[in-house]
């Protein structure tokens, strides 16, 4: 792996925290979409994994968001007072701990979901991954330490514009560095022919649960990033739209492309601001895009011969 | 034994509407090998077109209630044909993927238009049919409920005689089988297919107002969880099977009424998704269907 990528992780990490410590004379609405932007890359670089390089089809992503926004929200508030003092009363410690643990319980999830599911392929992958969601949503809706359907409040704001970027930086160099390793190349291998994979000694089911837990632990970081942005957290938040939103970022990023779906995740993220504006039409537009773009462009937005997917 | 026999019968005709919605599903996976995310949302508009249309066409008694239906499968068997030609067809040959995430934006394009047409607050659904409460013994039948019921296999058995017992059924099941053969022996495939999603949707039609009248509240996003749920019925089944979806139909309507009378009945959304996670993890063919292996 060439050194490059690392220093692009190292810069864009010392770049997030130079902004962050001036992120006071940002304007507050600016700084609010900026870090929802933030969050929607460490999404849809983690469901890239899953969806775009590896071609499974997971509908399932809000649900370990939402294993990892409420772990972490549980963490911090409701045993916050408690851990705090452990640590020194540094929250820069006890934050990303509870992100960590919040992404592990996600990734744990993930091995649950995936370890039975992943022998179904396409169409059944995606409708066990929707339903685990659901269930997700309906047990979150149903235990009432966290809320139950009222939500959760009283949530720190400990999200800043580092956390922000630093995790969808780690996020993407980690996917794009797995991706470029020996063992990586499986993935894409998994995702070109499962048979072929198969038969050249690779074991596609294993290679399929690593990509799910991976990208299950991220989307439970990004909703841990999530909770802390927001302070308030409900259940019905995390429904199927939430999963489908992601999936768009991906497709019309191009799947399995980099670079494309950072892209889509900002545009489709920044652009929903001035479409507010619409009000009931915006869903419409929306919907009618992804019907039109499907169909004429179902390689994605982003793909110029320059990004071109290099070719086995 | 009473309560058990009520719950038998609520869940029969919940399990019926089911099964009628899975039916639509199920057809359309047998032709194009891809979940029709928005025949849920064709559900939902066949009960709003009952709702526009009871009025004019004299709802509240038999005759009309009957009208009202019929309209309603029709209205949704034009609009399954406009949707599959305007958004399925450029994509045949493409890969699933993307027909499934068209299939979504679809769906979202009806629940968001819905909710600009219709307005997004529910509404109260008319009473189609002259209702009475039937006592047997301590059992109490509402006449919807007998209604749903001889509906649906009604529906069924019509079902049946189309596929099995016509020139244009028995088009649909070699389609199924070969789609490459079926128009080597000179079937029109998009016929066939459009005739398939007219089908299923009329389904979908009588499934939205018979669902409607049982529970009287209608909004633009009514069609999401009675169609994620009779999915599940259709995979339960075997996809592709249709005895396999109006069984798989009736057992997720059982299951989650009598769940809704137990303590755990705020999970009762949940159960139909644990159902399919067991299903698809010991008999991922479904319980009717055959398990295929890839060939390469």
């Amino acid at each position: 792996m060439p050194p490059k990528s690392q220093l692009w992780l190292l810069a864009t990490l010392v770049v997030a925290g130079i902004v962050s410590a001036f992120s006071g004379r940002i304007d507050p609405y600016f700084l609010d979409v900026t870090m929802g932007v933030g969050i929607a890359v460490t999404l849809a670089a983690s469901l890239n994994l899953i969806n775009g390089f590896t071609g499974q089809f997971s509908l399932g992503h809000a649900g370990f968001m939402a294993v990892g926004a409420y772990s972490s929200a549980v963490i911090t508030t409701n045993f916050g007072p408690k851990l705090l003092p452990l640590v020194g009363g540094q929250v820069w410690i006890l934050f990303p701990l509870s992100l960590v643990v919040g992404g592990l319980l996600a990734a744990l999830a993930g091995l649950a979901v995936g370890a039975p599911s992943l022998r179904l392929k396409g169409d059944y992958l995606a409708i066990v991954t929707l339903g685990f969601g659901e269930i997700i949503k309906v047990i979150f809706q149903n235990v009432d330490a966290v809320g139950g359907a009222r939500g959760l409040v009283g949530i720190p704001n400990y999200t800043n514009l580092f956390w922000t970027f630093g995790v969808a930086a780690v996020t993407v160099y980690v996917v794009w560095a797995l991706l470029n390793s020996t063992y990586g190349r499986g993935f894409l291998a998994v995702a070109d022919d499962e048979v072929a994979a198969e038969a050249m000694g690779l074991n596609p089911t294993r290679y399929k649960i690593t990509a799910f837990v991976v990208g299950s632990f991220f989307a439970g970081v990004a909703g841990g990033l999530y909770a802390h942005l927001k302070g308030y957290l409900n259940p019905g938040g995390f429904d199927f739209n939430k999963s489908i939103e992601i999936v768009v970022m991906v497709i019309l990023g191009g799947m399995g492309r980099h670079v494309g779906v950072i892209l889509a995740a900002i545009l489709l993220t920044a652009v929903q601001e001035p479409l507010r504006q619409l009000g009931d039409w915006r869903m419409i537009l929306y919907s009618l895009l992804l019907i039109v773009l499907m169909i004429t462009r179902p390689q994605g937005l982003f793909v110029w011969p320059l990004w071109k997917k290099k070719q086995a | 034994m009473t309560e058990l026999l009520q719950q038998l019968i609520n869940g029969l005709s919940l399990g019926a509407i089911y099964a009628l919605i899975a039916l639509g599903y199920t057809m359309v996976y047998g032709v194009l090998r891809f979940i029709n995310f928005a025949h849920s949302d064709v559900f939902m508009i066949g009960s709003y077109v009952g709702f526009y249309l009871a009025p004019k066409l004299g709802a509240g008694s038999v005759p009309g209630g009957l009208a009202v239906l019929f309209a309603a499968m029709a209205a949704c068997a034009l609009l399954g044909v406009i949707i599959e030609k305007l958004a399925y067809r450029p994509l045949r040959n493409r890969s699933t993927l993307t027909v499934l995430i068209t299939a979504i934006g679809v769906s979202l394009l009806l629940q968001n238009g819905g909710q600009k047409l219709f307005g997004p607050n529910p509404r109260a659904f008319p009473k189609l049919f002259p209702e009475t409460q039937l006592h047997f013994g301590e059992l109490t039948v509402s006449s919807n409920q007998l209604i749903v019921l001889a509906v649906s296999v009604f529906l069924l058995v019509m079902l049946w005689w189309i596929v099995h017992r016509t020139r244009i059924g028995t088009a649909m099941r070699a389609l199924s089988f070969n789609a490459t053969a079926a128009s080597l022996v000179g079937i029109n495939n998009d016929a066939v297919i459009s005739f398939t999603f007219a089908l299923g949707s009329a389904l979908a039609g009588a499934g939205g107002i018979l669902y409607a009248m049982n529970y009287p509240s209608i909004d633009p996003l009514m069609g999401t969880l009675p169609g994620l749920k009779a999915f599940v019925a259709a995979v339960l089944g075997g996809i592709g099977n249709l005895p396999g979806a109006a069984l798989g139909g009736l057992l997720i309507g059982l299951v989650e009424t009598f769940i809704s009378g137990t303590r755990a009945s705020t999970f009762r959304d949940a159960i139909a998704f644990a159902i399919l996670i067991l299903i698809l993890l010991f008999r991922p063919a479904g319980l009717l269907g055959k398990m295929r292996v890839e060939k390469v």
